[in-house]
This record gives structure tokens, sequence and C-alpha cells, in this order.
């Protein structure tokens, strides 16, 4: 018998970190007000009270030193998590990321390596303008070395959490800030909570999902629709509105993703929608779809569609003209079964 | 594997007081006078060695004004900087009311703080450049901008003159050299730094003052600036506004060492630590960064002390985090309240006078406030449009911005 309890995002979070703190006592989580306040999001709310000052802290405000320590703990023995405040912030810290803490294993040969997390809010809808809203994970996929995770629900956020950091590898898990305390469908005005919502019951003890697995959020067989993060909502509600049956596949691990589930999918379906908020050119759509074309060119029926954010930096009044919406969504997705 | 040590916890500073404390300040240990006014032009940084681990002041604690650092200001000039700082303070509570009923989406005030971009921005010429944070835009008024278009800016309506793309308090206003503000924190220190050697380059007589949080020196911008300030010698000021808070992250984790201003000393960067809400000293010290800045000596460094008497946004609750009453005990007091007991003090200024200041601003504050919602405002709109988000990303719009613009019409609500 396994105990259920509905948690949001930021509940799944802290309970990960609660069990990981508590299961290794070479996990430590810092990050900037993550300490003794609990993280300006709530996620590490208490832990430092449960866990200890030496093992929940506060760090300087320096991205750049952060992810510098998370590399020299990470090779001495630790499993360090650290918080990057907003991924809008995560730039700072770049330099560490892509070029040493991602590439540490492969540059000495195996003889060290960094078994750390750095988890981040992505993601826009919260009237955060320009340096609160991005969806920066294109700009680490491209990096070879390091596993990058975008949550959804809480319970992968938990899962894919506990796995990030039982990884030997980096991994950058992106969580969608919009849903911490609610799944969001595309219309600003309506703020559900996860109560209910099936993918809100979480066991409280440990489990994990597992790196490199999507997960099939709804069935159908007509058009296959890939997404991540708060878009993965988005997209259901879409649709839902076209009347049209669809896989909707949430993508969890975009490195490495799930070539399994996607090319059965698309070899069912024979049509493809990518939804994603992050900008178009570059943004990690392209990459799905010249794998899928690559890997099911035969199986397509119809051209493969992307449903985007905007080439542009995000906005602050009119996010809600930059975010790919529900129509948007559902027009494509019945563009291209009319092909 | 090395033996272990006796000691195996990590050492983390925690704040000096936490919320159930009784806070409680040590006295400033320096009284006006203490310091002497070293020559701007002279000055070296070894000499600055008190200054940086010292305070310097200029109103005692009974809002008499003296030392060497008293800038023997006309009754007149601190009359406006009262009344900058006033409106600075009635215009962030009618905006933090604005917030509360959704017509911004966030705001944050510079509560506690306000002498600091007024004395300043008083302290220099009208071409010097304003690079602030989110702190400083008490600095507009100074320079003459209109509070509607403020307003317009904050309720991101039709007016906005940034069209609605960054958070409110993320001014731009170029007319008054006045630099827009991001929020990455800290960006604007070393960028301020390339602005002023723009102008050494082209032997301009200006310079660019600029802020950055104790919390935001802790990014590699604070380091490259007073690296690139003690290389090139451009005329820059560069300070750095230590209010105690970070958001919830006290200021003794931004640093190890308690005074910020000697870390500037290491640098060979002249560097002094001033009472942050006095006017006086603020305004002072400022001009002598000036006189430096123009006889072509370059930078100064100044830790401006001070204490964040508000939450740092509308989005904060600092009762989780500090003491409720911790910013009365703090030894600075209040910056309005001291200048105008100073101003009393010397006869130029009455209890009567300051409520009928304080009325009259509240005045001008609310008909600006009604003005600009006739422009709209973020929870009834009009919006800018739609077509901002395309607009002036390039120069001119490519291709494939174009296509997407005209796909974006297609499902906008405008
Ligand atoms: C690079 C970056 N990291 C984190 C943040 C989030 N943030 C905004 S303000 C702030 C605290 C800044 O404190 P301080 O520099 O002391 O300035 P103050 O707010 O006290 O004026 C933080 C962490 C940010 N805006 N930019
Ligand atoms: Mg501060």
């Amino acid at each position: 018998m396994i105990d259920l309890s509905e948690m949001n995002i930021v509940q799944a979070v802290n309970s990960a970190l609660d069990i990981m703190l508590e299961n290794d006592p070479d996990v430590i989580f810092f990050g900037e007000d993550a300490g003794y306040f609990g993280g300006v999001f709530r996620t590490s709310d208490g832990l430092q009270e449960k866990h200890g000052a030496h093992r929940v802290f506060d760090t300087p405000l320096s991205e750049g030193g952060i992810a510098a320590i998370t590399f020299g703990m990470g090779i001495n023995g630790l499993r360090p998590v650290a918080e990057i405040q907003f991924a809008d912030y995560i730039f700072p810290a770049y330099d560490q990321i892509v070029n040493e803490i991602a590439k540490v294993r492969h540059r000495s040969g195996g003889e060290f390596w960094c078994p750390v997390t750095i988890r981040t809010p992505a993601g826009g809808g919260i009237r955060g303008g320009h340096h609160h809203s991005q969806s920066p994970e294109s700009q680490f996929t491209h990096t070879a070395g390091i596993k990058v995770v975008y949550t959804s629900t809480p319970y992968n956020s938990k899962g894919l959490l506990i796995s990030a950091i039982e990884s030997n590898d980096p991994v950058v898990v992106f969580e969608p800030k919009r849903c911490y305390r609610g799944p969001f469908y595309g219309d600003p005005h309506n703020v559900p909570t996860w109560k209910d919502h099936p993918e809100a019951e979480v066991p409280e003890a440990h489990y994990t999902v597992p790196l490199g697995e999507a997960r099939l959020a709804m069935e159908g067989t007509d058009c296959t629709v890939i997404s991540w993060g708060a878009m993965v909502h988005v997209s259901e509600q879409a649709i839902k509105d076209s009347g049209v049956s669809c896989d909707l596949i949430d993508l969890q691990t975009l490195v490495p993703w799930d070539k399994e589930v996607i090319v059965k999918s698309i070899e069912k379906t024979g049509r493809c929608v990518i939804v994603h908020e992050a900008p178009k050119t570059s943004g990690f759509g392209a990459e799905m779809a010249a794998s899928v074309q690559e890997r099911c060119f035969y199986h397509l029926e119809a051209p493969i569609e992307r449903v985007t954010g905007w080439d542009t930096p995000f906005p602050h009044t009119t996010e809600w003209d930059y975010m790919p919406s529900p129509a948007r969504i559902a027009d494509a997705i019945k563009r291209i079964i009319e092909e | 594997m090395a033996a272990k040590k006796k000691q195996v916890t990590l050492h983390v500073p925690s704040a000096p007081f936490r919320p159930g404390d009784k806070a409680s300040f040590a006295p400033f240990e320096n009284e006006p006078g203490d310091l002497p006014r070293p020559d701007p032009v002279k000055c070296t940084a070894a000499e600055t060695t008190d200054h940086a681990y010292g305070l310097v002041r200029v109103l005692d604690s009974n809002g008499k004004a003296s030392g060497p650092w008293n800038p023997e200001l006309a009754p007149d000039e601190l009359r406006e900087g009262l009344e900058h700082m006033v409106r600075m303070r009635i215009f962030d509570d009618r905006m933090m009311k604005m917030q509360r009923t959704g017509k911004l989406s966030f705001y944050m005030r510079s509560l506690g703080e306000e002498a600091v971009a007024v004395a300043q921005t008083m302290a220099l010429e009208t071409q010097d450049w304003i690079f602030p944070s989110y702190r400083q835009p008490g600095a507009q008024f100074v320079r003459g901008r209109d509070m509607v278009s403020m307003i317009n800016h904050c309720i991101g309506n039709e007016e906005d003159n940034v069209k609605g793309r960054q958070m409110p308090v993320h001014y731009t206003y170029r007319d008054g050299r006045y630099i827009s503000v991001s929020s990455p924190v800290g960006t604007q220190f070393s960028q301020a730094v390339g602005v002023a050697m723009a102008s050494q380059y082209k032997a301009l007589d200006e310079c660019c003052i600029t802020w950055i949080g104790d919390g935001s020196s802790a990014e590699g911008d604070y380091h490259y600036a007073l690296n690139f300030a003690s290389v090139f010698k451009p005329p820059v000021i560069l300070n750095i506004v230590n209010n105690q808070w970070a958001i919830s992250t006290h200021a003794n984790l931004a640093s190890g060492n308690p005074t910020f201003a000697a870390r500037g000393l290491a640098y060979n960067v002249p560097s002094m630590r001033v009472d942050g809400n006095d006017f006086l000293a603020l305004y002072s010290v400022t001009k002598w960064a000036r006189e430096r800045a123009a006889s072509g000596e370059g930078a100064t460094h100044i830790e401006v002390l001070t204490y964040r008497a508000g939450a740092h946004s509308s989005s904060d609750d600092p009762s989780r985090y500090r003491p409720e009453d911790e910013h009365q005990a703090w030894p600075g007091g209040d910056p309005v309240d001291r200048l105008v007991q100073h101003l009393v003090s010397i006869g130029e200024w009455s209890d009567e006078q300051q409520k009928e200041l304080e009325e009259r601003i509240d005045g001008e504050i609310m008909a600006a406030y009604k003005e600009a919602v006739t422009y709209g405002d973020l929870a009834n709109g009009p919006y800018p449009s739609a077509d901002t988000i395309f607009t002036e990303v390039y120069e001119e719009v490519p291709w494939h911005l174009q296509e997407q613009w005209d796909e974006m019409k297609k499902w906008s609500s405008d």
C-alpha cells in the first residue's frame, strides 16, 4: 500500500529534496534565498530547519559562483543540488555549466565527474516580462554532457528530481513556474489548483520517473502532439478543443529524449505537432522535427508543424499574444489533419 | 582519503536577527568631523583607508551639520532635495496601492533609501549619465521627468514609453540621461564603466554614476567594474547600496568583509563609506567623486550605508525572515525625517510647511495617477498593441520575424 498525498509542484519538489537529504548525507541543497526563507517560490520551505544550515543554505547572489561551487563539490564527493532563482538568471552560470560541469567527465578521461543537479523555475505566464519568463532549455540541450529535464506535473516534478539527484551525470531541471500551484490551460483568467488532478496524486515516499522516458499524457489515433513544461497542459486543452484524436507526449527529458515512445506514436498517427513556449529558431522543437523526419519519414502523412513562442524577447503586458494559445495549437492540429 | 578534521560543519553565516529577536544595532562609530576631506584630485586609494572602514557623516543625531564634508548647501537646495524625497515616498505609496488593485503586476519601493538617488543625482551635472538599479527611480524626479509618464510605464498602458515590454519600475528616460533598467541584477555596474570609457574616449565633460545592491555585489559584474575602472581610470562613480538585505538574505552572506567599501581599496580605487540616510553627506561625497572624475583621476567607489525599510517588492513578506520592527532600530534613522530635522533646526522649515508639502505632492500624484489611468492600466487595458512584440527587436524587421508577426495578427486579441 503506497501512501499518496495530493501535492502541487512546490510541495512535490520539496518532498523530493527532503527525501534525498534524508537518504544521502552527501546531498546538500543551496541557492539564493533558498535556505532560511525556503526559496522565493517556497520549494525548500522548512528544509533548513529540518536538515540543518550546513545542508540547506543561502548563497551569495552569484549564479556563476553557485555553479562553480557545485562543480567543486561534485567532483569532491558530494551530490549537490543548486537552485537558480529564475531560469532567466542561469546565464551568469552558463560558462560553468556548459564549459566545466558538462565536460569534466570527458576532459579528464573519466577520472572526474559531476553528479550535480541544477533546478530552476522557467517559463512565462506570470507577468514576468523579459527576465522572469524565458524557457532557455535549448541553450542547454545543445551542450554535450548534461541531461536536460523539463517537468510539468507534481508527479513528474518529484520523480524526475529524484532521478536527477541520483544520476551521476549533471542534470539541469526546468520547472514550469506558472504550474507550481495549478495546471495552466492557456486561459489566464482560469486559475485552477492541482486539486483532483490525477498527476497531483503523489507517493509520499521515494520513487523515480526515469530520465529519458516520455509520458503519454493523452492517447489517440490521428495526430501526435509533442510538448513539455506548461505547454503540455495548454496542448491538452487544444486537443480537446480541436476534436481530433491525438497522442499527447509529455517529453519530460529533452536530453536524452525518448525515441521509442515518439517513433511508435508517429508510426501510428502519421502526423506531428510540436509545441513549446521558447522561441522557434533553434528551439528544441527544431531538433524534434528533424529527428521525427529522419526516423519516421515514410509514415508521415503531412508536414510537421511547430507552434512556439515568437523569435522576440518575452513581453510583459502582451504575454498572452506571445505564448502559444490553445487556439493556435488546435489550428495547427486541424490544418495537418486536413492535409 | 584525507583524515577527517574535528570540525565537520560548513560555516554558514546567519542574519544577526530573525523574526522574534529583538533587533539592536551598535551606534555609528564615527561622528561628523571625524574624517578629513582629502583633495579629490591628488587623493590615493590608501589615503581613503579610514573612509572605507569608517563612515562619512555630516548630520549628527540632532540634525546639526558640521565637519569638512559639510557641502554648505543653500536652504533652497535642501528644500528641493526634501521635496524630491517626499515625492518619491508618496509616489511609492500610491503605486503600491495600485498594485494591490491589479493595476500594476508588481512594484518595488525605495522606502528608507530615498536620499540615495536624490542627493547623489543632485550632486552631478545634467550631462552626467545615470545608470540605476531598480531602487534609484528618484533620480528621474531630479532630472525633471513627468510623473504621468512614470506611471504610464508602471501600469503598462498605451502610453508606456517602453511599450509594455518590461515589468514595472524598469524605467527608461533618455532625455534625463537615465539608462534603461534591466532585471538581471548587477549588469549595469560594469556597463557603466564602458559608458564612462566612451565619455573619456570622446573627451567629454561627463561622468557616469551607477549603483549596485549589497546582495548583487556578489555577482561577477561588481568585480569586473572595479577592475576595469582601476585599469582604465574612466569617470565613473561606483556605488554599492548596502541596505542590509537582498530579499531574505542578509548582507553578511554577500561578503565576508563587513565593510563593502574596503573592497575597493584592493583594486586601488579610492573608496568611501557614507551614511546613506544623511542627505548632506551623500551629496558631498558624490560631489567629491565627481570632481575626481572631471579631473581625469578616474573612479570612486562608495558604499552607501542604509536600510531597506520596506519589503523587497510587492511579492515579498519580510516578516518571514526579519523582525518586523528591525528598521526602527537602524542607527541611521529615516532620511526624510533627518533632513526635515536639519532644516527645522536651522530655521528654514517647519512642521506646518512639511505638512503642506506632503499635501501638495499627494495632490500632484493623485492628479498624475488620474491622468495616467485614462490611457489604460494593466487590469483593464488598453495595453500597447501586440505589434510591439515585434518592433525594435532589430533595427529593421527581418523576414522571419515578419512572417511570425503576420501569423500573430491572426490570433491577437487586439
Ligand atoms: C542575476 C539575477 N539573479 C537573481 C535575481 C533575483 N533578484 C532580484 S533582486 C534580488 C536581491 C537583490 O538584492 P540587493 O542587491 O541587495 O539589492 P536591493 O534589492 O536590496 O536593493 C534578487 C536575488 C535577479 N534579478 N538577477
Ligand atoms: Mg540590498
